[in-house]
């Protein structure tokens, strides 16, 4: 067959049948992954809650609290709080935005945090996913704790040749705090059982 | 036999990365560890078989004037085709990998090909091309992306040569070091090719 000629009307129904076959394709293919994207998502949330939190037995998923672009999630176990997670994010980060799950005792001490998404400098910035930077906010508490690295007359061993993206990722976890700190203090959360009142007292009492 | 040469001679006589200098920009910026030049190098791979294989297909029905703007939407639908079936069945491939798959769309080495050898040619050697052409890819890739790590953290394949401790030739991992190691590398293949007449 002779490759057809460039006049007008071949061009146009040519590049309209190729789009709308892709778009068909593509459609397709759209409409087979979204159940898979969205269940993966959601598991990604869940082992990253996890991670941040000790052992808990409830479903913090089922019942997120969104304030100001951040989530809240709380973990129980046997009814009793055993701590929140908050999914934060930056947009100081060396490429932008990224986002953290820190995970808080009861009393606003950091169990641990988990890197959900990030687009920094692979080998540099990204190393904050590796626990050698991430584990120096394990078991401190923000309020005496300063989320600022040293550089800046904080408390946090930055990445060497990453001071941004640890600037940022300390400026999240800040965030997370100060969120934490004004959104579930006792009585503004609803709790779900009454057990768990008995135990308003060793929640953070505000104050940063 | 004689159809063997359109799938090795993209692994060295034509290297897209050293020889054709084609892709460059996805080769300086992905290659900071072997693991990013493996899934770099393959997820361009099936782009490029696929491509190739519609754009070969396609040929007789693109008119000359707009062949470039059909050959892009046919790229751009592999790629992202790419991209959601990896965030929907290997997210954690996804989460290494996921942000330079869009990268794929602008990498010239797909279009090249398109441009200079798929539209021209028959379906079976456009499709040997693309998966010579892809694996050259990848192992370029992959060589820069091991030189760098090794280099430049001390590892390979994220294994650990040396304590992490260790100071390590930081700029390698930087992109000075990326120009560096590809200005070498190009050196390298250029003697060789000349020493043995490839």
């Amino acid at each position: 067959m002779a490759k057809i000629e460039s006049s007008f009307k071949n061009m146009l129904l040519s590049l309209f049948l190729i789009s709308a076959g892709m778009s068909a394709a593509l459609g397709f293919v759209y409409s087979i992954t979204k159940g898979p994207i969205e269940v993966a998502n959601k598991q990604k949330e869940v082992r990253a809650i996890t991670e941040v939190l000790p052992t808990f037995d409830n479903d913090p998923t089922a019942n997120v609290k969104s304030i100001d672009g951040l989530d809240y999630y709380v973990a129980t176990e046997q009814g009793k709080i055993c701590g929140f997670a908050v999914k934060t994010f930056t947009d100081k980060g060396f490429s932008g935005h990224f986002t953290l799950m820190v995970g808080f005792k009861p009393d606003g001490i950091i169990n641990n945090i988990s890197v959900l998404d990030q687009k920094e400098t692979p080998g540099l910035g990204s190393k904050m996913k590796e626990s050698r930077f991430k584990n120096q906010f394990q078991g401190k508490n923000p309020a005496d704790f300063e989320l600022r690295v040293k550089k800046d007359g904080g408390k946090v061993d930055a990445i060497t040749a990453a001071t941004i993206s640890s600037r940022a990722f300390c400026d999240a976890v800040q965030k997370a705090y100060d969120g934490y700190m004004q959104n579930l203090k006792p009585n503004t959360i609803q709790m779900p059982s009454d057990s768990i009142v008995s135990d308003t007292t060793n929640l953070p009492k505000g104050g940063q | 036999m004689s159809n063997m040469k359109y799938f090795t001679r993209g692994l060295i006589k034509e290297n897209p990365t050293f020889v054709l200098v084609l892709g460059t920009c996805p080769t300086l910026a992905v290659t900071t560890a072997a693991m990013n030049g493996i899934g770099m190098g393959l997820a361009t791979t099936f782009v490029l078989v696929f491509s190739n294989l519609f754009i070969s297909m396609l040929k007789n029905v693109i008119p000359d004037k707009v062949r470039i703007a059909a050959f892009i939407v046919v790229i751009a639908t592999f790629v992202t085709i790419v991209d959601l079936t990896m965030k929907a069945f290997t997210p954690d491939l996804y989460k290494t990998l996921g942000i330079f798959i869009p990268l794929i769309v602008v990498n010239c080495i797909i279009l090249g090909r398109a441009e200079a050898f798929a539209q021209k040619n028959r379906i079976s050697h456009s499709i040997l091309d693309g998966i010579g052409m892809g694996l050259g890819f990848t192992l370029a890739l992959t060589l820069m992306g091991s030189i760098r790590e090794i280099l430049g953290n001390g590892s390979i394949f994220e294994f650990r040569l040396i304590s992490q401790e260790a100071k390590t030739v930081l700029m390698f991992i930087l992109p000075p070091g990326a120009f560096l190691t590809y200005g070498y590398l190009i050196a390298i293949m250029n003697r060789i090719k000349e020493k043995y007449n490839i």
